[in-house]
């Protein structure tokens, strides 16, 4: 069985241990994870998590299957059709030519997020496929150091 | 009610309807301790190490189907408690287990016997929780006790610092329980019930594969009238033992490593496997290329991670068992012609003409398979046996006549050695009016050795049946088939004297070379009605056949000594 990418949307109880209960099952099962991302969900007490993992269909299988049975786990959206993005914040030398970082930031639906002495920032939200050509375009400004997000994805 | 958090415990306790809890004090948890000393509603039974409490709770609740419950302290207290949650949660066991933590303020500042219990254990139980506020301590306790027993049951473990069971909160017990994220599927499905049934009715030759859910369901009736009423004949794992009866015609026997000839035969040939609350071990598998290559797949089980986990599923239905098996005999009772199957009945019995289970005895040593049919003809039906694990442990399974479930108590899925003894003292204590035999081996007993004194103090009379091989036996019978004879650290000739071991702890103790031997000390050991060992020298060198070895297909088996199965 080939591995796929999964993108997969998990609803919890926000609650302390839950981050580490979802983690713990994904390094005890052996299961990967590429990205994840956590945050509350307004309004309510829960949090919603994304997680991309790569696995056989069994494998993904299981994944869902085991996370549901986590008892703070509400629900676990195995993403179909999603709209999904991630964030990037890269830092430049500020001698670099900052008319060309600028421009090669809004191609990726961002722009510049800030300019200090030394050092510019640039900001990019984008799909998955697009985050990568946006990294390999920033090569040859030489990035100091770049930081992604990871994946945050909705139905659609 | 006003209260601090450790009458909170107690009283929860008490109003679980808990009669006996197993445990071990020690500073974090003294607070709970304190109230249990002031109540008459439960008894405390003192182990001599967490290890054993857990285990002892664990085998309480297999025997009688309750929620076990143990207590221990922090740090060391917890960390010695894992094996015993582990076990149960390999097994599905329903526990809660309470143990003490150091106070919220000093959580995280390496205090004092602390280590994160929720962390460790987070693997290893059904759910667990770390109490951070008496306000959430009732709900807590309640939730436990409702996690364990309900869906697939598990242990359950909550942790509570000090200061917590020292404080004052209001205590009303939940009458309910509302977790919105925990609604287990008990029903099964309709539209694929019907279709199972389509597939049993089309199929030629069916096959029941019994696993432990059955017992945890409380299904054996409903099992064994589906049998009765379609004619199809079944297997157990060894987890299941007890289910069918050993007397039952439809049973072909236990499955799988040691299982027997037919009941691993009928697995390789069937068309239809009908599993029931079992999850396709590898210990019962072999290589899964190979496994049941001709067959469909019934899967009624109410963990739906346990379906097509390992072995594609045709027909999935998530469920209890019992609530599931009522439909399907209900909607199948009048369809079905239990004679439709003879022929195929007749090959297997054919398969157990050919190959039956069986051992070759001596007038000169004593062979542990003799033990184990000796103790079946004497107490048979009037016995709760438990097990370590080995050899012991797979004699045991094939050759004791088990006729009822919760009657046969062994660490399947981990593998527990020093399980045995602990889980009977649980057993005898649930169900008082039961002999309870302990099959051990000379390396398993002394995992647990120092239960002996627990035994003796509270005049809880299980009888322990060591069967002696000096060695580690099924790992030395590993060396000797896939390590060329090299025993490397499996000789054990150097070991206590058992008997006086037993006595010194208060116990009574026999040394047994001959069957005449054995069955005095059986008989004596009964009627003294007093915790014993019955220390047995057995062939050195006897192996628990038949085998597939790890790895191997399920109808590749080792017969006997010098015989293979010939079905390459």
């Amino acid at each position: 069985m080939t591995n796929v990418r999964r993108v997969i949307s998990i609803l919890v109880e926000n609650e302390s241990s839950v981050l580490s209960r979802v983690s713990g099952l994904f390094a005890g099962r052996g299961y990967n994870i590429e990205t994840l991302t956590v945050a509350p969900i307004p309004n309510s007490n829960h949090s919603r998590m994304t997680i991309v993992t790569k696995g056989n269909k069994r494998v993904i299988e299981q994944i869902t299957k085991q996370l549901h049975k986590l008892i703070p786990v509400y629900k676990v959206i195995e993403h179909d059709k999603m709209v999904e993005k991630e964030m990037v914040l890269a830092k430049f030398p500020i001698d670099e030519n900052l008319a060309d970082i600028q421009a090669l930031c809004q191609a990726y639906n961002g722009g510049i997020a800030n300019v200090a002495r030394d050092i510019i920032i640039g900001m990019i939200t984008d799909e998955p496929c697009r985050v990568k050509h946006f990294l390999e375009a920033t090569e040859r400004y030489n990035p100091i150091e770049i930081v992604r997000s990871g994946v945050v994805a909705i139905e659609r | 009610m006003k209260m601090n958090g450790a009458r909170m415990v107690c009283e929860a306790l008490i109003a679980e309807g808990v009669k006996t809890v197993f445990g071990y004090p020690g500073g974090a948890i003294m607070n709970v301790y304190d109230e249990l000393y002031k109540q008459d509603k439960f008894e405390h039974i003192l182990n001599r190490h967490e290890q054993a409490s857990v285990h002892a709770a664990d085998g309480y609740a297999r025997a009688t189907g309750k929620v076990g419950v143990a207590m221990v302290t922090s740090g060391p207290g917890f960390t010695n408690a894992v094996t015993g949650l582990a076990t149960a949660y390999m097994d599905s066991i329903p526990l809660v287990v309470i143990s003490g933590q150091v106070p919220l303020s000093l959580i995280g500042t390496d205090g004092f016997q602390e280590i994160d219990a929720v962390g460790i254990s987070r693997p290893c139980t059904k759910h667990n929780y770390l109490v951070k506020d008496i306000k959430e301590l009732p709900r807590i306790l309640k939730e436990a006790f409702h996690i364990a027993k309900t869906g697939r049951p598990g242990p359950v473990l909550i942790d509570i610092p000090k200061d917590i069971t020292a404080e004052i909160g209001e205590f009303k017990y939940p009458a309910t329980v509302n977790i919105p994220s925990y609604k287990p599927t008990t029903k099964g499905n309709n539209r694929q019930i019907d279709k199972a049934i389509d597939a049993i009715l089309k199929s030629k030759k069916p096959l029941l594969y019994i696993g432990g859910g059955v017992i945890l369901s409380n299904a054996s009736n409903l099992v064994k009238k589906l049998a009765r009423i379609s004619g199809i004949p079944a297997v157990e794992t060894l987890m299941a033992r007890g289910v069918m009866g050993h007397n039952n015609p439809l049973l072909q026997g236990m499955l799988g490593m040691h299982g027997n000839y037919s009941s691993n035969m009928a697995m390789s040939e069937t068309d239809l496997i009908i599993a029931l609350g079992a999850r396709f071990d590898d210990r019962v598998t072999g290589k899964l290329n190979e496994f049941a290559k001709y067959a469909d797949i019934i899967h009624i089980d109410i963990d739906p991670a346990n379906i097509s986990k390992l072995v594609n599923v045709n027909y999935p239905i998530v469920g209890d068992i019992s609530t599931v098996l009522e439909k399907i005999i209900d909607r199948i009772e009048n369809k079905i012609d239990s004679n439709k199957y003879s022929k195929w009945r007749e090959v297997l019995n054919r398969y157990n003409e050919i190959h039956p289970l069986t051992y070759q005895d001596s007038d000169d040593i004593l062979k542990p398979q003799w033990i184990v049919e000796r103790v079946g003809e004497i107490l048979g039906e009037k016995a709760i046996i438990t097990s370590d694990v080995g050899q012991h442990q797979m004699w045991t399974a094939q050759f004791y006549p088990f006729d009822r479930p919760r009657q046969w108590i062994n660490s399947g899925g981990l593998g527990t050695m020093g399980y045995g003894f602990p889980s009977a003292l649980g057993a005898k204590k649930g169900v008082p009016e039961k002999i309870v035999v302990n099959f051990t081996g000379d390396g398993s007993i002394l995992m647990n050795v120092q239960e002996l004194v627990t035994a003796s103090e509270y005049n809880i009379p299980v009888i322990n049946i060591i069967l002696n091989n000096h060695f580690l036996g099924m790992v030395r019978q590993w060396q000797s088939f896939f390590y060329e004879n090299r025993f490397s650290e499996t000789d054990l000739s150097y070991q206590p004297n058992f008997k006086a071991l037993a006595e010194a702890c208060g116990g009574i103790g026999y040394d047994v070379t001959t069957k005449e031997e054995f069955d005095n000390a059986l008989e004596d050991a009964i009627k003294k009605n007093k915790v014993a060992f019955i220390n047995v020298t057995i062939d050195r060198f006897e192996n628990v056949l038949p085998m597939v070895p790890a790895g191997g297909a399920l109808y590749n088996m080792i017969l006997s000594e010098n015989k293979e199965s010939e079905n390459d």
